[in-house]
């Protein structure tokens, strides 16, 4: 979606303020956040969380810090999840009769879930880009989520490299994955000038991880 | 002004938000007094449905406050400063290489490593979200999840690597990379000179979070040390 979260390329956003000596949570209730969202992740049960956090108003999406959006996005996906009732959120108190649950994620596990072995190759069709052909991002604006940036639909560019098979990660409008259809992902090399026009260094370059499904030759 | 610590899109936007005359920092005390609360609530409505298992939650936690950061990282680099057979494995197959000192996991299953050298500088970004190689950095530092760098990041990289002290001559190519997909990127930075007598671990300690990102170079050490 054509979402406030897709910001390459902005203006006015503000200076960017760098912490000195910042600790990895401001608050407690940040890495709680965190962990809740990963834990109940582990239920396979959530919608998907990128398409949830991209959800937020936009007011709301520059207003609210990493965490709160975090936050709302696990509410969100806790709702829909049929796991837990909204009415059970508001109060914090389990309704009478629910069914108690087993933790999808126990302590024994988490080790597991942070260290995972080396992912598994999906399978799929031959790559359709070879390096250092020229291509173009296709001028598409999904209305779900999507991993095709703005600032570079209808740019053209070099394939600089094909990492290989993924899983498509768009979702349609209501946050259905559109995948996993795994195909070949390529890093991309736009000139910079090629995306912001002359006001760009002539020396700089951007690269892109681009599915083929974003892709057409150029 | 103060440093924006939860991440808002910074001043100006915290501004219009509030109204003329509205200070920043009222904001940041009247917000995580109300959220500690949800999130308790949340946490013990999730535990007593039998969903979540507390000493999971505080496993997790000090897994990332404790245990993953960019010590990991620093050790990539010294490794690969200090030995060049090393440094090879580590451009060509970065996850076999990373895994070589024990790092892996999580955000980290598909890296590559950019190296930067006297012609080339490369900086890391995610426009769209926060994608970071946990397994060597820990969790990202709030201004790179944040709406400024982000959306400058691609637009003016020399305006932001100045903004960060660092200054990268006209003639160098600098290259941005956007983690838009599942691949996860660290920055090699370039070793400084007068380190040639240093150990690895003396090389490890040099190496800041800011230069595996690229918004920064490897300072020398300090003389006399």
């Amino acid at each position: 979606m054509n979402g406030i979260h897709d910001m390459g390329g902005m203006h006015g956003l503000g200076p960017i303020e760098a912490e000195k000596n910042e600790p990895v949570f401001h608050a407690r209730w940040e890495g709680r956040v965190l962990a809740l969202t990963f834990a109940m992740g582990a239920t396979g049960k959530l919608g998907y969380f990128r398409y949830y956090l991209e959800r937020i108003p936009a007011v709301d999406y520059l207003r609210m810090s990493y965490y709160e959006k975090w936050f709302a996005a696990l509410v969100e996906r806790l709702s829909l999840s049929g796991l837990v009732a909204r009415e059970e959120i508001e109060t914090g108190k389990r309704a009478r009769g629910s069914p108690k649950a087993t933790p999808a994620l126990p302590a024994s596990q988490v080790l597991q879930l942070i260290a995972p072995r080396a992912r598994t190759q999906p399978q799929g069709g031959p790559s359709h880009f070879q390096a250092g052909q020229r291509v173009r991002a296709r001028n598409i604006h999904p209305v779900g989520h999507t991993r095709l940036p703005r600032y570079a639909r209808g740019r053209q560019g070099l394939i600089e490299r094909d990492y290989g098979l993924f899983g498509f990660q768009d979702t349609d409008a209501d946050g259905h994955p559109l995948g996993p259809k795994p195909q070949h992902v390529y890093s991309v090399r736009f000139a910079a000038r090629e995306l912001w026009g002359e006001q760009a260094s002539p020396r700089d370059y951007l690269y892109v991880d681009l599915w083929e499904d974003y892709l057409e030759p150029a | 002004m103060e440093t924006s610590r939860r991440g808002t899109a910074g001043g100006a936007a915290a501004g219009s938000a509030h109204g003329a005359g509205h200070r920043h920092d009222h904001d940041h005390q009247a917000v995580p007094s109300d959220l500690t609360l949800r999130v308790k609530s949340l946490e013990s409505l999730l535990v007593e449905k039998g969903l979540v298992d507390r000493a999971a939650l505080d496993a997790l936690v000090d897994a990332y406050e404790n245990k993953i950061g960019p010590r990991n990282g620093a050790r990539v680099v010294a490794r690969a400063w200090t030995d060049p057979a090393y440094k090879q494995r580590l451009l060509t197959d970065a996850n076999s290489a990373i895994a070589e000192l024990g790092f892996s996991g999580q955000q980290g299953e598909n890296m590559v490593v950019l190296e930067n050298t006297p012609k080339v500088h490369n900086l890391v970004v995610c426009t769209l979200c926060s994608c970071y190689p946990w397994p060597v950095l820990g969790l990202p530092p709030v201004w790179y999840k944040s709406a400024p760098y982000r959306s400058r990041a691609v637009i003016d990289p020399r305006g932001v690597l100045n903004e960060f002290g660092t200054e990268i001559a006209e003639d160098i190519e600098v290259r941005v990379w956007d983690s838009t997909a599942d691949l996860r990127y660290l920055v090699l930075p370039e070793r400084p000179s007068g380190t040639e007598k240093l150990t690895e671990d003396e090389l490890a300690a040099l190496i800041t979070r800011d230069s595996m990102i690229g918004v920064a170079k490897v300072a020398p050490p300090k003389s006399g040390g």
